[in-house]
């Protein structure tokens, strides 16, 4: 009997095992008794309300339905479709992302070329690198003084350090061999740059680009929690005060398929520009 | 009359880590006539690396000059092309662009057809051809991405080219085709060559005059072997030439004894030039001192 391809069963196992987590968590969720049910006593002081517990995922799956129906309806401040608010979200990563990578590619061709550049900066980095981006929150709303600015400028500060750290660290360790067959054909600085230390540093910066990106999306969903508004962030928070955990559920699900598709998609490119010496 | 490449009193010093210096080789004097194939043969530590370096212009001597055409060398050119020992070829390039690359910046006035046209040609040469040009560095043997090196450098048509052991890194067998390639297409232009390479019978293939290094510190260019074996050659006849087991054997013994003995002799500047050595078994023939080259045991 020819065997299945590995791909193909682990499709299989895959399936399985989404299947019976499925079922044990539908299993486990107590059944609410049916209003129909109870007294008129029981109605009269509040026991058929259904009590506040984890949905079942049937009750999931029928919100997600519902949801992605209709994903970018706007029916005022607080009830926006779910593709509204993942806009809002992708919106502020890539706006903050992008001013990052803008920064942090320059300045680390610069320190990773330049020795000099490297010993000066290297302890500033140190330094901030490890702090929280949500650290800079209230900073940055008042100085800002302005939400949407403040939640961009968090995302920002958050992504630029693994693009900054590995692009200087690719730039540093480009083979001299290369350099030096750039130097014996004249090359000027700026077709250096672009023509042999970009390509050859590119998978290195790639790794960068595509942790930052990483980072930056579980950062805006601390930050929109806070600052509120808009945004998947919001989203989740205000289901929460809702006590709508169906939709909370729904909307950790939509998080973790976007975050995906972001990575994949840096990913995609990183291969692209990958090389095998 | 100055030689093409004039290499003049060229002295190179190192800190040596405990606050002197360490001279690797000191006023090495010699020329390279236009359209020469010379080779430096040496022990490893002589310091021919770091002449070939300088030549390139990728570092620079403590003191001394290298003067081609009547300039002085300052900085890496493209006339003076380079063969690296590891091949370096841009691994993100295909092999067509990794000579396309060379040649656009030799000439940035001519047409991409042009531009492939001119590297298609010179990778044809090396005898690379067809779907093999669009493949990565990585797709090809050690000997093919060698070649795509050589390619690379003659299609430039560099005033000098500096070939820094090329064959170092090739099976032997891989070596000998390689070396045939490059006499192949050397024969066919003016190029002067300079190479450095470890292998004795290379050198002698390969080389119009072959320049002997003494061994470091203070190594220098000792002497100037002259080839004494008619072009074109061919490896599987030069050994039966006359003169092929002379002049291996003289290189054997400068390189195994003499280059030992030579060893840290101090020369003043301007008396660096290479003792002449021309060996030619040809004239006397007849001599009866000559054993059969074929029995002379070789030691090293």
């Amino acid at each position: 009997m020819p065997l299945l391809s590995l791909n193909l069963r682990a499709a299989i196992l895959s399936v399985s095992l989404l299947i019976v987590g499925l079922l044990i968590w539908e299993a486990a969720i107590p059944a609410q008794k049916a209003v129909g049910e109870l007294t008129e006593y029981e109605l009269l002081t509040g026991g058929g309300q259904p009590k506040a517990g984890v949905p079942p995922p049937s009750q999931v799956m029928a919100k997600a339905w519902e949801q992605l129906s209709d994903p970018f309806y706007d029916a005022g401040p607080n009830d926006k479709g779910i593709g509204i608010q993942i806009g809002y979200s992708i919106y502020r990563v890539l706006v903050g992302y992008a001013l990052a990578a803008a920064i942090a590619i320059p300045l680390g061709f610069l320190i990773g070329m330049s020795p000099l550049a490297y010993k000066a900066l290297n302890p500033f980095i140190q330094v901030l690198r490890p702090i929280s981006p949500l650290a800079w929150m209230p900073l940055a709303l008042f100085v800002i003084q302005d939400s949407e600015a403040s939640a961009i400028f968090v995302i920002f500060i958050c992504s630029i350090w693994p693009m900054l750290i590995n692009t200087a660290f690719g730039v540093a360790g480009v083979r001299e061999d290369w350099v030096n067959v750039a130097r014996t054909h004249e090359l000027n600085p700026l077709r250096t740059a672009f023509s042999v230390i970009l390509p050859a540093a590119a998978p290195t910066i790639l790794t960068g680009m595509r942790i930052s990106i990483g980072i930056a999306w579980l950062v805006i969903v601390a930050a929109e929690m806070l600052v509120g508004g808009t945004g998947i962030g919001y989203y989740v928070w205000n289901e929460w005060n809702n006590l709508d955990l169906t939709s909370v559920i729904f909307s950790i699900l939509m998080i973790g398929l976007v975050g995906m598709v972001l990575d994949a998609a840096l990913g995609f490119v990183q291969r692209a520009v990958s090389y095998v010496e | 009359m100055k030689p093409f490449l004039s290499v003049e009193n060229l002295t190179q010093r190192y800190p040596d880590g405990t606050g002197g210096q360490t001279t690797v080789f000191e006023n090495a004097t010699f020329g390279v006539e236009k359209g020469e194939f010379v080779v430096i043969l040496g022990h490893s530590g002589c310091g021919k690396s770091t002449i070939m370096n300088i030549l390139a212009g990728l570092s620079d001597p403590t003191s001394g000059a290298v003067i081609m055409d009547g300039t002085e060398v300052k900085g890496p050119s493209l006339d003076r092309g380079v063969v690296f020992q590891n091949y370096s070829l841009l691994p993100w390039l295909s092999t067509l662009k990794n000579v396309t690359f060379g040649v656009a910046a030799r000439h940035p006035e001519w047409t991409k057809a042009q531009v492939i046209e001119h590297s298609t040609k010179y990778l044809a040469m090396v005898g690379l051809e067809g779907d093999v040009i669009h493949r990565k560095p990585s797709q090809l043997s050690g000997g093919m991405r060698q070649r795509v090196s050589i390619a690379r450098a003659f299609a430039n048509h560099p005033k000098l080219l500096l070939l820094d052991e090329p064959f170092g890194a090739l099976d032997a067998l891989t070596r000998g085709t390689i070396q045939d390639e490059l006499l192949k297409i050397w024969s066919g232009t003016e190029q002067t060559v300079f190479m450095i390479t470890h292998d004795i019978d290379e050198a002698i293939l390969l080389a119009d005059r072959i320049l002997l290094m003494t061994n470091g510190p203070y190594a220098r260019v000792a002497e100037s072997v002259e080839i004494t074996i008619p072009r074109p050659r061919n490896r599987t006849e030069i050994i039966e030439h006359p003169n092929y087991y002379a002049i291996r054997n003289h290189l054997v013994q400068f390189l195994g004894k003499r280059s030992k003995e030579m060893a840290g002799q101090k020369v003043p500047a301007g008396s660096g030039s290479p003792t002449p050595v021309r060996i030619d078994k040809t004239d006397t023939a007849d001599d009866p001192e000559i054993a059969p080259p074929a029995l002379r045991a070789v030691n090293e």
